[in-house]
């Protein structure tokens, strides 16, 4: 299982939202999965099973696949919700 | 007694390779997290091969932009400037590497001190532009006649400054658009967003009138995507230079016959892969780097602030993102007019800098002044980003004759603070200048009320 966060320029904010997302999957106590950060041109649909994008690129990785969209990238409430739904449709817990 | 020589002598070879000396820098923040053997490997090995990977895209890069120059010249008798924080820190990475790659680590250190020991709670987490911070002031005080270890002890004290003040000046504005203090920017254009927050406050009447109640057209999202605005926008300058500078000319002597339109269209196109492939690099040196960091400095800073990357604000106000890059760009193209009636170098608008920076202009004005604020604010910051490169590319020393620099305001308004300070009274000026910042950063109580005042 992979998960790939995704941001314009694929340097800061994509990183970031890796760092959080490995942070949750601790938390919560999953393994297994690996978690990596790109920017919206390189990534293509099969570079990860699920992806992560602001919604602000929402529209331009919409072709990516199984597309998790943040409100709002800071929010780690929102991102540990998100993350959890998806760690639980993949059966991961 | 030779063998003891011998071996000094391999370890500095070592060292003065900066792909070892960032390899070594991750292992040790690998092995500070007590990672597992594979792990350990895998990230030394690849931030070993990303920095090579960077000073690889760097030739590809200066393929692309050399023959700008040179065109530009031809077409309009002054030089031309492309600023881009990538192009320019993988130039300078040739002959600065090692020192840059000692003053991030360092200056990453004194940023985790200053968090630690003074009021200013920031943690700096925008790895890549701590990278190209660090490069910059290796140039600087390499300029400026320091050597070896004063050179990155300055580099880094200055750099951990930085770090911190950055997120510090804008945190006000921060507070007042995200409704709290927990979170901070991190991008070193803080100077040009606070202007345009204050900017926003001329118009804090009309604060209400935000952008985001109008309905604007999304369909430019797809400058968001690096690659494409970068090849788009030197696509077109190319093209412009080249009508100016003439068929004859660039088919004569830079183009060995191929048309000048096709070799100018190239050559964009070669600039942008430049950069994709230094961004991959920086993305593989930084990718093991930044996490331990992030590790570290949460043990030890118990209420840090991270200071995270700009587009951390766009969500705020999606309106303003786009109102504030085209405001922005304006700013640049008025101060390029400016600029040829002055007959100083041209600083050109690239439109990656004016669109990240223009965004957040454009989301913190709007913050304090509604939709004339977002335009007024990020206007300011247009023209701000343009001028300050014309007075940086003087301390940078040789680096100031490449086509390029750097882009973004708070590397304009540091490189000018320490360089000017060299040039009127050398090394010992940025010294005696340090000292006296960090006397005053530790200062418990100084004039920060408006902390309690804004929220």
């Amino acid at each position: 299982m992979k998960f790939l966060a995704v941001c314009g320029s694929g340097l800061g904010t994509s990183f970031m939202v890796e760092m959080n997302i490995q942070q949750i999957l601790q938390e919560i106590g999953v393994t297994g999965v690996e978690v990596s950060h790109s920017d919206l041109s390189s990534a293509t649909p099969g570079d990860a099973d699920v992806f992560f994008l602001a919604k602000d690129i929402a529209e331009g990785g919409a072709h990516l696949g199984e597309v998790i969209v943040l409100d709002n990238i800071i929010d780690m409430d929102e991102l540990r919700d998100k993350v959890t739904k998806v760690v639980k449709e993949k059966n991961l817990i | 007694m030779t063998t003891m020589n011998e071996f000094l002598s391999v370890l500095v070879d070592i060292l003065s390779q900066p792909a070892i000396l960032v390899a070594a820098i991750a292992l040790i923040g690998l092995l500070a997290q007590r990672k597992n053997l594979s792990e350990i490997m895998k990230g030394a090995i690849k931030t070993f091969v990303g920095f090579i990977v960077i000073a690889s895209g760097a030739g590809i890069l200066e393929q692309g932009l050399s023959p700008f120059g040179a065109m530009f010249q031809e077409a309009f008798n002054v030089s031309g400037v492309v600023p881009n924080n990538e192009a320019i820190v993988a130039l300078a990475l040739n002959e600065y590497g090692t020192n840059t790659a000692l003053i991030m680590f360092f200056g990453m250190i004194v940023n985790v001190l200053i968090a630690r020991f003074t009021r200013y709670k920031y943690i700096f987490l925008t790895g890549h532009h701590t990278l190209y911070m660090a490069c910059m002031l290796a140039v600087i005080m390499a300029v400026a006649g320091f050597d070896t270890i004063p050179l990155i002890a300055a580099g880094a004290v200055a750099l951990g400054i930085i770090m911190t003040l950055s997120p510090a000046i804008l945190q006000p504005f921060m507070r007042q658009l995200t409704g709290n203090d927990n979170v901070a920017l991190g991008h070193f254009s803080a100077v040009g967003y606070a202007i345009s927050g204050l900017t926003g406050k001329l118009f804090k009447k009309s604060k209400e009138h935000s952008t985001e109640n109008i309905d604007f057209p999304k369909g430019l999202g797809f400058l968001r995507d690096s690659t494409v605005s970068i090849a788009l926008t030197m696509i077109v300058m190319y093209i412009i230079v080249a009508l100016f500078a003439g068929s004859t000319f660039i088919e004569a002597e830079l183009s060995d016959g191929t048309n000048y339109l096709v070799f100018s269209l190239m050559k964009g196109g070669s600039f942008a892969a430049g950069v994709f492939i230094i961004l991959s690099g920086v993305r593989l040196v930084l990718a093991e780097i930044i996490p331990a960091f992030k590790g570290i400095s949460t043990k030890i800073v118990p209420n840090a602030k991270p200071a995270l990357d700009v587009p951390i604000i766009y969500t705020y106000a999606p309106n303003a993102v786009l109102i504030g890059f085209f405001s922005s760009f304006i700013g640049g193209i008025f101060s390029m007019g400016i600029m040829f009636v002055l007959g100083t170098t041209i600083i050109l608008p690239g439109v990656v800098p004016h669109f990240f920076t223009g965004a957040a202009a454009g989301v913190l004005g709007n913050a304090t002044g509604g939709i004339k604020g977002s335009v007024a604010g990020s206007f300011v910051n247009g023209i701000i980003i343009s001028f300050l490169p014309i007075f940086l590319l003087p301390v940078l020393g040789e680096l100031g004759f490449a086509n390029t620099t750097f882009s973004d305001a708070d590397f304009g308004v540091s490189g000018i603070f320490f360089g000017t300070l060299a040039n009127y009274a050398g090394p010992i000026a940025i010294v005696i200048s340090l000292i006296v910042i960090l006397g005053l950063m530790l200062i418990p109580f100084g004039k920060k009320k408006e902390a309690t005042k804004n929220v």
